[in-house]
């Protein structure tokens, strides 16, 4: 919004709602969680975040491996983990804290 | 689709930057000179969006412009047609507020007073009420006021009369038994009194200020303007009586570092200057606030305010807001309560769906334990709502405040001060018109300009100290 800026606090807040529905690429765990997302993983595209500004991995959130459940849970990286849901529920069951046991995660061949 | 500007006002801070306050939202933006030839142009007459933009030297920029005042809801179609709903929030309401009239005994004799003078509102030939409520029926209301509140962390009682101060022992045996039965129930109560200052004696000083009261005292100004209408029975004016009294009390307040102490001032046809006065009662009597309030009256009485009295009085209250609004901008507080109050519910975004809490929030209970809309109605049969004892009667007080909706007041349909007017004072439309649920349409003009001054110190405010507004933020 270029040319009209909200001022009193009910403004403010009809802004945010508008900046909210407009907002075309959301992570989904952000607070507070979108309410009008579509249902299911297909329908999202999100880039992701593989590197950090300085082109290395340390200033992502740590530990990095937690990030596999966050994509997989919420849906926010559908593309590169298994379909929790319908096919492969069972995919990370051995694999109960990815912070140690990561590596014991399985492939999945569909 | 043909687009128009919803139902709004325009309006400028000094440097003539452009703002608009909404009506359907209540919200209030800041708009650059695009924005606001657009909201100019739909206010004017309806136009397709193509139509707009086309007399733009940047339409790509002006089209965006325009979605996003139509997204926020400035701009709506043209055939958008909003049919009135008049929703109430859930019933029963929770209660916040009860005014207990201790009394309906005056020691003074007012000319303008609608208690006891010719507005009066108990028919004529009613047997009197009780003059003096009982400790016990303070009592029972407390009871009915905890037991209403629902889940509210915290209550108001407030004491009025008459004079309220007439009757101290009820007082005394009401804020003990609030008090302890507060803690009982892990809420906590407020207290508040409005009293004409006569009858403040040390004793009572010391207790309200202990109490922590939020004190209101009745006044009009010096001794010439004290004493034109509030006078004893014999004629004799009250100012001498009362002010060494305010002096003890609002001497002792400040070294108790008790709640501000406010001044409530009736503007009458024949009052002085709003400014002088304003200045006596801060700076010489040392008040930490003042509210004017037009007198309520009926057509004829000689003191109700004339249309050319209502325009003086818009133009006193215009210097004491530029007042104001030099102190906000240097960040000093200033007691100037009518402009404090309406900043506070435009910084908020307050639309009101009725002018106050009367029914809703707040009742007021007689002397005998009658619950009428507020403390001006109390000894009102047709405006009864239930009683201490027995509750509120929930099916009266619901119809009521149906048919008060602003929804249902068709002649504000068209007037961008709703959200904060929602019709005025049911009290004073009574008075004036003969019915509470009608707008009181006497007084349009004046609440307009009056919305103006407010919009106008608002963008002023804004654009030299924003952080003004911070105070005025909730969750």
């Amino acid at each position: 919004m270029n040319h009209i800026t909200p001022l009193n606090q009910k403004a403010r807040r009809l802004a945010l709602l508008l900046a909210q529905q407009r907002a075309a690429v959301r992570p989904l765990t952000q607070d507070p969680p979108p309410t009008d997302y579509p249902f299911g993983c297909t329908t999202v595209f999100a880039p992701g975040w593989e590197v950090d500004s300085q082109g290395s991995v340390h200033g992502l959130c740590q530990p990095i491996e937690r990030d596999l459940y966050d994509c997989y849970h919420t849906c926010y990286w559908p593309a590169q983990v298994p379909d929790g849901v319908t096919n492969f529920p069972k995919w990370t069951a051995s694999c109960g804290a990815p912070t140690q046991d990561w590596k014991s995660i399985d492939l999945v061949f569909p | 689709m043909n687009l128009r500007t919803g139902l709004h006002r325009r309006f400028t801070d000094d440097h003539g930057n452009a703002y608009v306050y909404m009506a359907n939202s209540a919200a209030i933006h800041a708009l650059d000179p695009l924005a606001d030839r657009l909201t100019g142009a739909l206010a004017v007459a309806d136009a397709s969006a193509d139509t707009v933009v086309a007399g733009e030297a940047d339409p790509a920029a002006a089209r965006a412009a325009l979605q996003d005042l139509f997204d926020l809801g400035v701009v709506r179609p043209a055939d958008e047609r909003t049919p009135p709903r008049a929703e109430l929030p859930p019933m029963p309401f929770p209660l916040a507020t009860l005014v207990l009239n201790v009394t309906n005994k005056c020691n003074l004799s007012c000319t303008y007073c609608y208690e006891y003078g010719a507005d009066k509102l108990t028919a004529a030939n009613a047997p009197p009420g009780r003059a003096m409520m009982l400790p016990e029926t303070s009592r029972q209301s407390i009871d009915f006021l905890l037991r209403s509140s629902q889940d509210r962390p915290v209550v108001t009682i407030t004491f009025f009369g008459g004079e309220t101060l007439l009757n101290f022992t009820t007082i005394r045996a009401a804020v003990e038994y609030a008090e302890e039965q507060a803690l009982r129930v892990d809420k906590r109560v407020h207290f508040a009194l409005t009293t004409n200052a006569t009858l403040l004696s040390d004793d009572v000083i010391r207790f309200l200020v202990a109490h922590r009261f939020g004190i209101t005292i009745s006044i009009d100004g010096d001794q010439k303007e004290q004493d034109r209408h509030r006078r004893y029975r014999s004629g004799k004016g009250s100012f001498a009586e009362i002010e060494p009294r305010i002096r003890a009390l609002l001497a002792t307040n400040r070294r108790e570092r008790g709640r501000p102490i406010g001044a409530r001032v009736t503007l009458t046809q024949d009052a002085g200057s709003v400014l002088d006065t304003y200045r006596f009662l801060i700076d010489d009597l040392g008040f930490d606030e003042v509210g004017f309030a037009p007198v309520t009256a009926a057509p004829g009485r000689g003191y109700e305010l004339s249309p050319g009295a209502y325009d003086k009085m818009l133009a006193e209250f215009a210097m004491l807001a530029e007042d104001f609004t030099a102190a906000a901008i240097a960040d000093r507080p200033h007691g100037f309560s009518n402009l404090n109050d309406m900043l506070r519910e435009l910084h908020q975004g307050i639309q009101k769906a009725h002018p106050c809490g009367a029914g809703l929030g707040l009742l007021g209970v007689s002397t005998e334990g009658e619950l009428g809309l507020c403390h001006r109605f109390v000894e009102s049969k047709s405006h009864a709502v239930g009683n201490v004892r027995t509750g509120v009667d929930e099916a009266v007080r619901t119809a009521f405040l149906q048919q008060a909706h602003v929804d249902h007041k068709t002649d504000c349909t068209r007037c961008f001060a709703r959200p904060l007017c929602a019709g005025g004072c049911y009290h004073e439309a009574h008075v004036r018109h003969g019915d509470a649920r009608r707008p009181n349409l006497h007084a349009c003009d004046w609440i307009r300009g009056w919305m103006d001054q407010g919009l106008h110190a608002y963008a002023r405010i804004m654009a030299h100290n924003p952080r003004f507004f911070a105070r005025y933020e909730t969750a």
